[in-house]
């Protein structure tokens, strides 16, 4: 894990924590194996850090193609199997009107305009969407 | 009736860094002719799926960029081109949900909708070209169409 923003060189993605959750902040244009890359780094960061959310920031993403899209919807949907949720923050419009017109609406990604709304997502109580909720501590 | 004005570039595809190379390459030569915002965005994005098929399914090729004016307006025409396998079922390619790789079966038809005009050739054993084209300030194309 490192401390700190940089800008992203191939196969490195800073993650940052942040109490239970962890933050990452992508920026610029990806490459296909940095976003492999982290998709495998966070599960198992997930897994070690035992954090109960994440927030990915795209707000400095330019733009999402369907190669972007299915990593992030798979990188939530790993998280969601090791217990944690997943908030994609700051979507720009731009990409949004484009992922739609391109047939990739992303159900299940949870989404918030800024990191600071994500945070707080996340710190409110699960209304749970899958069956499991076993975080709500079943008694 | 379009009237090239030449090509602009000629981009190799044969790697993912070259994936980023044709995005920025065509966010510059739109964001340059006076596209907006959105419409760079979904050009660009429409670049990256039509590039990554040809180097994922076309076992990598070229990009050649054109600027191209029809009635005055400006536009920006890509053509990816490879000599891979080709497409045997273009209707079924076309069509969302079809995959016949790593994705979201979005790729080509999702491409569609992204631009203003759209063809593909393609022969099976010796290649497919795929040529789009965008033009400045055009709405996109009513949902029927495409």
């Amino acid at each position: 894990m490192s401390e700190g923003f940089s800008r992203p060189v191939a196969g490195h993605v800073p993650v940052l924590r942040l109490g239970d959750v962890l933050l990452v902040t992508l920026q610029g244009d990806l490459h296909d194996s940095t976003a492999q890359q982290l998709q495998q780094d966070l599960s198992e960061t997930i897994a070690h850090s035992r954090v109960t959310g994440v927030v990915i920031d795209i707000s400095g993403v330019e733009i999402v193609d369907s190669f972007l899209g299915r990593v992030l919807a798979e990188i939530a949907a790993q998280a969601e199997l090791l217990a944690a949720r997943t908030v994609v923050a700051g979507m720009r419009p731009a990409v949004a009107i484009t992922l739609v017109e391109l047939g990739l609406t992303l159900p299940g990604l949870r989404t918030a305009l800024t990191t600071e709304a994500a945070m707080e997502l996340l710190a409110q109580p699960i209304v749970s969407s899958r069956s499991g909720g076993l975080r709500q501590g079943s008694p | 009736m379009h009237t090239a004005a030449g090509v602009e570039a000629c981009l190799p595809i044969r790697s993912d860094m070259d994936l980023v190379w044709v995005r920025q390459h065509v966010r510059q030569a739109a964001a340059r002719l006076g596209f907006g915002l959105v419409d760079q965005t979904k050009l660009v994005t429409a670049a990256s799926e039509l590039a990554r098929n040809t180097l994922v399914h076309g076992g990598g090729g070229q990009l050649e960029v054109s600027l191209v004016t029809a009635d005055g307006v400006s536009g920006l025409r890509l053509a990816f081109s490879d000599s891979g396998p080709g497409i045997p079922d273009l209707e079924r390619a076309l069509s969302d949900g079809y995959t016949s790789g790593d994705g979201l079966g979005m790729g080509l038809g999702g491409a569609r909708r992204l631009v203003h005009d759209f063809e593909v050739e393609s022969v099976p054993g010796s290649g497919t070209t795929v040529r789009v084209t965008s033009w400045v300030g055009r709405p996109p194309r009513p949902r029927e169409e495409v």
